[in-house]
């Protein structure tokens, strides 16, 4: 019997939070870097690419740690935000950031897969036709590369929701305010008598994981019908 | 139109230095593939920057390295047909056919939708998806999306390689008509001779990066005569088809022509080999070919081993193709009259 206690559906809802804002507010950068990535020719941009996909291959505990250098009190960029009054390590936007860098490759790979299916010479017509280039980015190659974007989307968002390494690191586990559902089974299977509770929200895990897929590709193919 | 081009271009395994200066409204780019025409066409439309040189249209600077001036494509004014059309997958024909206008400043917009969509007969297609169209169709679309954005010139890139046989054929006369209805200038690109005699008045030659001659259309179709295996072909504008037994005649001007039988005769153009042609100092009188046409010698000229006879046939010109030999034994002069013999089923349509 599936039990859930209140601390779960604040996991729960955490979880989905997080998950949502990480996907929104990478996807107008994951989409700019795509687009870098695969329509202009810059220099150092391999060492961009790199930069991107180094969460992909780096264990999510040491992109944690590396955060935690980062948004400490003594850090690069934390000493900044200390100054406004800003916290990153231990609240929800610490577990956003988190799972934002980890998720970021998958939505910057699959939009740049998108965007180098696109033909070249839609985007020559375009321009020929009297479109500037932000012109031909918004009326041809965003709508060319909606599939692609709304399968990042879900991948990022899938990624996110799973997302535990570097949250726990830059986050920690505070019930309420960054414990999502990964951490809150983590909690549960590492205290005695948790298991039911564990398995509880794994199986919440499991149909969540399964909606967002399913959703992904039932939007895939109306977009694909249209 | 004046175009004028100095341009150079250096590739990893290709370079190209490109000049030439064109006057006439319908001109043509002429070569083999690989020869530099896209790249070409690329630097016009400002789609590929030249290393240096000039591009003038109609007095305007497009691109110029010494001055530091490079217009982007969308304003340049120039617009394209490439070869596979590219509409917009995403956009209905009619969104697509708009895309252009909508972004043309109100005071250049010359050309009314209605009335180019009325030429081009592309109303049915309207609210089609652009998927759901045929080679020939979506090549008009293409070319009406580009004209309704009133450039200064259109270039062309090979606009019916990729259409089949007939079809090819059947866009230009869409083609021609809007060209001249809406005026305005275009550059043709094709290795097809048939297609440069069919749309272009001058040519510029292109070969291995550089510009070989610019010349006439007509005077390009009789320099290739003498190459091995090509001929001269002659283009006849036949109307008022009307059966006569198991024949068709139809009327060349005021001369008559009889043609084999075919399903849905109509006036058109139709093609005649040079090399298809008999010349007779008499009549023949009796011979198994249905046209025998009374001609006077206009000129003559030779291409290595081929001379070329331009025949004047009451008023309309026609160029038969022989070996000098020929010449010598029938003694033809120039002002001498002749019969020109071929067969009816010597006449092809085009479109």
């Amino acid at each position: 019997m599936l039990t859930l206690s209140p601390q779960d559906y604040q996991a729960i809802l955490l979880s989905l939070q997080v998950a949502t804002t990480a996907t929104l507010i990478s996807l107008p950068v994951g989409f700019a870097i795509a687009y870098v990535l695969a329509f202009t020719r810059v220099p150092g941009k391999a060492i961009l690419e790199g930069i991107i996909n180094l969460p992909l291959v780096l264990p999510p505990v040491v992109i944690g740690y590396l955060l935690l250098l980062l948004f400490g009190r003594n850090g690069w960029i934390g000493s900044h935000l200390k100054d406004l009054n800003i916290q990153v390590i231990f609240t929800l936007t610490g577990a956003i950031i988190a799972s934002s860098v980890v998720g970021f490759p998958l939505l910057v790979r699959s939009i740049r897969l998108g965007m180098e299916s696109i033909d070249r010479h839609y985007l020559q017509a375009s321009r020929t036709l009297g479109a500037r280039w932000w012109d031909t980015v918004l009326t041809i190659v965003l709508p060319l590369s909606g599939r692609a974007i709304l399968a990042g989307m879900t991948l990022m968002f899938a990624r996110s929701l799973g997302e535990f390494g570097a949250t726990i690191v830059l986050a920690g586990n505070i019930p309420g305010v960054t414990q999502t559902i990964p951490l809150a089974i983590y909690q549960y299977t590492s205290s005695p008598g948790g298991d039911r509770m564990a398995l509880s929200l794994c199986v919440v895990s499991i149909a969540l994981s399964f909606v967002v897929l399913l959703v992904g590709e039932t939007i895939n193919r109306t977009m694909a019908r249209s | 139109m004046q175009l004028e081009i100095d341009v150079s271009k250096k590739f990893p395994e290709f370079s190209c230095h490109l000049q030439c200066s064109l006057q006439k409204a319908r001109c043509g780019v002429f070569g083999p593939s690989g020869s530099g025409k896209s790249t070409l066409m690329n630097m016009i439309a400002g789609l590929l920057n030249p290393d240096k040189g000039y591009i003038r249209l109609n007095g305007k600077t497009l691109f110029d390295s010494t001055a530091g001036i490079n217009l982007p494509p969308e304003a340049r004014r120039v617009g394209v047909v490439f070869q596979h059309a590219h509409l917009f997958p995403h956009m209905s024909v009619e969104k697509n056919l708009f895309y252009g206008l909508k972004r043309t400043p109100r005071d250049e917009r010359h050309i009314d939708p209605t009335h180019l969509i009325q030429a081009l007969h592309l109303s049915p297609l309207l609210r089609r998806n652009v998927t759901r169209l045929s080679g020939g169709e979506r090549q008009r679309v293409a070319l009406g999306r580009t004209i309704l954005a009133s450039p200064h010139l259109i270039l062309l890139d090979e606009p019916l390689t990729g259409l089949d046989g007939q079809l090819k054929y059947q866009i230009i006369p869409h083609l021609n008509k809007v060209f001249e209805e809406f005026n305005i200038p275009m550059l043709f690109i094709s290795h097809s001779i048939r297609e440069m005699r069919l749309m272009t008045d001058q040519v510029l030659i292109v070969q291995q990066g550089c510009v070989k001659n610019t010349l006439r259309t007509e005077e390009m179709a009789r320099d290739f005569m003498g190459l091995e295996g090509q001929g001269y072909v002659n283009m006849l504008d036949l109307s008022s088809p009307k059966t006569v037994d198991d024949l068709l005649e139809y009327r060349w001007g005021t001369v008559p022509l009889t043609l084999v039988k075919e399903d849905n005769p109509g006036p058109g153009q139709f093609e005649l080999d040079a090399r298809d042609i008999l010349l007779f100092k008499k009549h023949p009188q009796a011979t198994s070919a249905r046209n025998m046409l009374p001609c006077t010698v206009k000129k003559m000229f030779q291409v290595r081993n081929r001379v070329g006879v331009e025949l004047n046939c009451q008023g309309q010109s026609l160029v038969a193709q022989i070996v000098p030999r020929s010449v010598l034994e029938m003694n033809l002069t120039e002002g001498c009259n002749v019969v020109a013999v071929f067969k009816a089923s010597s006449l092809q349509r085009l479109y």
